[in-house]
């Protein structure tokens, strides 16, 4: 398994063992995502459309947890505001969808801009106004650290949140209805399964996008800025830079699940930008795994049923959920999956 | 400045009433390892932090080969060829001593927004980091984490995560720390051997390491250079003796 070749450099293996590729840890991914994957389609098929659309809501939450995996987990920037960006994404989706059902221009000046029912303008569109929102509020908040960062992060997302609840024009805090869900090419979005197979799509795609940043340079880098900040600036290179960029894509993932997400629902509202939903991304995190690329996912499917079913049961469902909290911070430090998958082995 | 790597002018620092560096002027030529002692609270570490950038001075600069580094930031002045050790260990704890050694060859490479590639299988990044290993004898530790190491085992990485920068100077704080005579030996051995290739500026409390090691040394106390020499001149120094070896024989 090794590869040691002429290079000068023979006494020792110059690559480190690579894991073997199916242990326990790949049987637990494989399991999670399959399930997440074949109940829907199962549910479909014997017409439990409600299963389907609740796969779909797994799916987008863990795809907004995947974004902020990446700042907590990856990165150790405890961002307590991105419900800032899933709410943009979501308001992207919604502000887009209206302007195209009534064909008016969402604005005029400098230049015309048009609303659009096209999923992919939607997701485009979403995904450059995250980031560049996160690139503002990055840029300052990451000039702190600590529980001041936590705080500033929630200070940003607060003031988008009353932003979005006192300006009327689309809807206040009455939130914007989705009439008919964005489209998009050859797939017929508006069926709960293509949706669905759409969502798991955009969830596979953001957890290989993270797995492969953070084998990469930029990533071995940003594992030494959340590690040791004074190693990597030592070894020169600037751990400022390398967060914000990370905190920018981490925004975007989270802000295209949050325009799937409206598009789910037909609706987005100032809940979607609330304190309570970066706290619930947050304990999803937790749940789940910090910093464990299947984590989030094992997090939202774990938060979400619990709510569902738990919910049925009583409404102080949340009280449960508290407890499997505790249990896990006192018991699991490395989440569920950390439970489900073993340690996770850093090179 | 003539031929000197690494040199300081008339730094000046002072933290509200307290004048923690004071008109202190040093450098360091090609080939010798200089080294800088002072008893606790002489202003060491604030000396330190101005060359290494996490301190600015108030007055006086810094150069390095002669290119002024005195308002550059801690990684930029790595990127010039800085290396550096720390008092206390830095290095990522729970990644493998590769990865750490790595950072410094990654950053000398390009910048690090490189987002495909795996490191894991990058020749490019793998060799020179080893090679640092190998000079340090270490290199049979490339893929153990760091937390497994002893801790003299953890001194050297520090010196090859300083030697992956191709450093022109190294500024090394108090590397022998905690070491045991061995330990000790064994590094003082490697940076006699390494002082031809990259000067050193020592930051040291281990006296034996020092009469033995240093070509040149000079002697805080209270912030201000009050001896400069080479080790006979140090020992006899009355001064010296005074401020700092106490009484006794060193």
């Amino acid at each position: 398994m090794t590869n040691n070749t002429s290079s000068g450099v023979a006494h020792a293996p110059l690559v480190g063992k690579a894991g073997s590729s199916f242990d326990r840890k790949g049987l637990v991914q494989i399991t999670l995502l399959s399930l997440l994957l074949l109940v829907p389609i199962a549910a479909y098929f014997l017409g439990h459309i409600y299963y389907v659309n609740l796969a779909s809501r797994m799916t987008i939450i863990a795809m907004a947890a995947v974004g902020l995996n990446l700042a907590i987990g990856y990165g150790g920037m405890v961002s307590f505001g991105h419900a800032a960006y899933f709410g943009l994404g979501g308001y992207v989706a919604g502000i887009s969808a209206y302007h195209a059902f009534d064909y008016s221009p969402f604005m005029t000046w400098p230049f015309s801009v048009p609303g659009s029912d096209s999923l992919l303008v939607v997701w485009l569109a979403a995904v450059i106004l995250c980031a560049l929102l996160a690139l503002v509020i990055g840029a300052i908040s990451l000039r702190t650290t600590g529980v001041y960062f936590i705080m500033i992060t929630l200070a940003f997302a607060q003031m988008i949140y009353y932003f979005a609840n006192s300006w009327p024009t689309y809807g206040g805090e009455d939130g914007l209805p989705i009439y008919i869900r964005n489209t998009l090419p050859l797939f017929d979005s508006s069926n709960a399964l293509t949706y669905f197979l759409i969502c798991f799509t955009g969830l596979v795609l953001a957890m290989a996008i993270t797995s492969r940043l953070m084998k990469s340079r930029f990533g071995a880098a940003l594992t030494m800025a959340r590690l040791n900040d004074v190693r990597l600036a030592t070894a020169g290179i600037s751990p400022y830079p390398i967060r914000l960029v990370a905190f920018v894509v981490s925004a975007a993932i989270t802000g295209l699940a949050g325009a799937l997400y409206a598009d789910l629902n037909g609706f987005v509202s100032p809940n979607m930008l609330s304190w309570h939903f970066s706290g619930e991304l947050m304990v999803i995190v937790i749940l789940g795994g910090v910093g464990r690329l299947y984590g989030p996912l094992a997090g939202a499917v774990l938060f979400i049923m619990m709510e569902t079913f738990l919910g049925g049961v009583t409404q102080y469902w949340q009280l449960f959920l508290g407890l499997v909290l505790l249990g896990v911070v006192l018991f699991a430090k490395h989440g569920v999956m950390g439970w489900l998958a073993g340690r996770e082995r850093n090179e | 400045m003539s031929n000197a790597v690494l040199s300081l002018q008339k730094l000046n620092k002072h933290f509200g009433a307290l004048q923690a560096t004071s008109d202190v002027s040093l450098d360091l030529k090609p080939r010798e390892i200089h080294a800088l002692i002072g008893p606790n609270g002489a202003g060491k570490s604030t000396l330190i932090g101005q060359i290494a950038g996490n301190i600015r001075p108030d007055e006086g600069r810094v150069f390095l080969a002669d290119t002024e580094i005195t308002g550059m930031s801690i990684a930029q002045r790595a990127r010039m060829g800085l290396g550096r050790s720390f008092q206390v260990s830095s290095l990522a704890e729970p990644l493998s001593v590769m990865r750490n050694v790595m950072m410094g060859v990654q950053a000398l490479q390009s910048h690090s927004f490189r987002f495909w590639k795996p490191v894991a299988k990058d020749r490019q990044l793998l060799e020179p980091a080893y090679e640092a290993l190998e000079r340090m004898q270490l290199s049979h530790r490339a893929w153990t984490p760091v937390f497994e190491l002893s801790h003299g085992e953890r001194r050297q990485v520090e010196v090859a995560c300083a030697l992956a920068l191709k450093p022109r100077a190294l500024l090394l704080d108090e590397p022998m720390a905690g070491l045991g005579p061995e330990g000790s030996a064994k590094l003082t051995e490697l940076l006699e051997a390494l002082k031809l290739e990259v000067p050193i500026l020592l930051i040291e409390h281990d006296m034996e390491a020092v009469f033995r090691l240093a070509d040149r040394i000079s002697v805080l106390v209270s912030g201000s250079v009050i001896a400069h020499g080479d080790s006979q001149t140090i020992r006899q120094d009355p001064r010296v003796r005074e401020a700092y070896l106490g009484d006794s024989d060193a």
